[in-house]
């Protein structure tokens, strides 16, 4: 992740802040320029909540090369309480007793570092609850 | 009335045991536990540091305090472990927890004692009208060499507190700061794990430093230790903070509930005020706590807190600190935790 990108995608990765279709209520997280249900441009920002549960979820044993050192861990499709989905890696977790349907939160996490020198992204994961 | 208005704490869920690091260096186990009165610490997930642990504090002291964050307009965070030498770590958690950007921020360091110095800062912030509510805190993931005896007691954790003069919670009474050139303990620029000068951080500085910072705390308020209900002292193992307890006349009792140390270790800028924070789950209205933080190099500060009625309207909106140290523990081994601490030489 480069330095400009990680900035712009902060008020997502830290705040959870979504995109709420002002004609048709429905929220896009990240947040859209055309609602997909109603195609209106009008949203207003709305921030989730951070608890919801696993609705899939897969074991990574072989990681890409930032991250396998880390293995094995859990990447899972979470449903919040208010319905939006969105991808988080599962921490603090034997990952042999994740099963779907687990109750999860969201926490403020480090996701990765920009190597020895550059800088360390922050953002949700998601824990069991 | 300023003082306290919300306070959280964390905690991460990883430990390892004393006997599991004093079987890796060949050292006499049961000699280690009784010496420094330790059975277990706290270590930071991979995924875990300063900024993360202060975020889930923070998170929790705004739960009880029940404000808008905009209206913070001070967050300071000590440590002795901030993730970046320059880049203040609160200008993340700012930004994680709806805070500012019309806030003042900056990183404080001394040792063990630089959360303290954040909430004296802060409080006097508040205190001076400059600003409704001042956010101070202190986390730390702690280095300790390895062998060395500060890996130990070296551990992971952070309290956070909102300082304001609506609702409080916990009233300061009074604050009382000693500070002198000791060398006992430091980490020059660009080394990993700290030094220290072994018994010499005992007697010219812990104790000497939290005996007259606290003596002095006793003299200026009046009271005398019978007053109290609780009292916290820095806990770099379990039995120095009983020894300077009892010099300045409290009892055991007084500091059971804030002992926290042979269970967590030694959370550096987060230790005393992580102790304050479990006094604060089970303190009554009326209550009186003594607390008196140290810090390497040397310095310490104190407060006196009375506990009002507020207490029992938020203790309840967050975790409480005693169930994150006792529950959902995941023990590591000597070779987890030299992973998780990065004490493993690796090819790029």
């Amino acid at each position: 992740m480069i330095s400009p990108r990680y900035h712009r995608e902060i008020p997502q990765r830290y705040r959870l802040e979504a995109g709420k279709c002002k004609q048709c209520g429905n929220i896009s997280f990240p947040p859209r320029l055309v609602c997909p249900k109603c195609k209106s441009k009008s949203f207003e920002t709305v921030q989730l909540g951070r608890e919801g549960k696993i609705l899939t979820f897969t074991i990574i044993r072989v990681g890409p090369d930032k991250f396998s050192k880390e293995t094995p861990y859990v990447v899972a499709i979470i449903e919040l309480n208010d319905g939006v989905r969105l991808t988080a890696q599962v921490s603090d977790c034997d990952v042999d007793k994740v099963a779907i349907g687990d109750k999860v939160k969201l926490v403020f996490r480090k996701i990765q570092d920009e190597g020895k020198s550059g800088l360390h992204c922050y953002g949700y994961k998601a824990v069991l609850t | 009335m300023i003082g306290i208005v919300g306070y959280g704490s964390y905690l991460p869920r990883y430990r390892i045991k004393v006997d599991l690091i004093a079987k890796q260096w060949g050292a006499d186990t049961e000699a280690i536990k009784r010496g420094l009165m330790l059975y277990e610490k706290t270590v930071p997930g991979t995924d875990e540091d300063t900024i993360t642990i202060s975020v889930e504090a923070a998170k929790y002291a705004l739960q009880r305090a029940r404000i808008d964050p905009q209206k913070i307009g001070a967050v300071y965070i000590g440590s002795e472990s901030h993730p970046y030498a320059v880049k203040p770590s609160a200008t993340i958690l700012i930004d994680a927890l709806g805070i500012g950007p019309h806030v003042h921020v900056a990183s404080y360091e001394f040792a063990c004692k630089a959360g303290t110095e954040a909430m004296y800062v802060a409080y006097s912030l508040v205190k001076a009208g400059e600003m409704e509510y001042a956010l101070g805190i202190g986390a730390d993931t702690s280095q300790g060499a390895p062998g060395d005896a500060l890996e130990y007691s070296a551990s992971a954790g952070g309290s956070a507190f909102i300082m304001g003069k609506e609702n409080v919670v916990a009233e300061i009474l009074f604050t009382n700061s000693y500070t002198s050139d000791t060398p006992d303990f430091w980490r020059r620029e660009h080394e990993f794990y700290p030094r220290h000068a072994g018994r010499f951080t005992g007697e010219p500085a812990y104790f000497k430093h939290i005996h007259n910072a606290g003596k002095n705390l006793l003299e200026k308020s009046g009271l005398s230790p019978k007053d109290f209900q609780f009292a916290v002292f820095h806990m770099p193992n379990g039995k120095f903070p009983q020894e300077a307890g009892k010099k300045l006349g409290f009892t055991k009792e007084q500091m059971e509930v804030g002992w926290i140390s042979p269970w967590m270790g030694n959370t550096y800028s987060g230790s005393s005020p992580t102790g304050l924070s479990a006094i604060l789950d089970v303190a009554k209205p009326g209550d009186k706590i003594f607390m008196v933080s140290f810090g390497s190099g040397a310095g310490s500060d104190g407060f006196i807190y009375k506990v009002t009625n507020e207490i029992d309207k938020v203790r309840d909106l967050a975790p409480k600190l005693r169930d994150m140290l006792d529950n959902d523990k995941i023990y590591l081994d000597y070779g987890e935790y030299a992973k998780f601490r990065k004490k493993i030489i690796l090819n790029e």
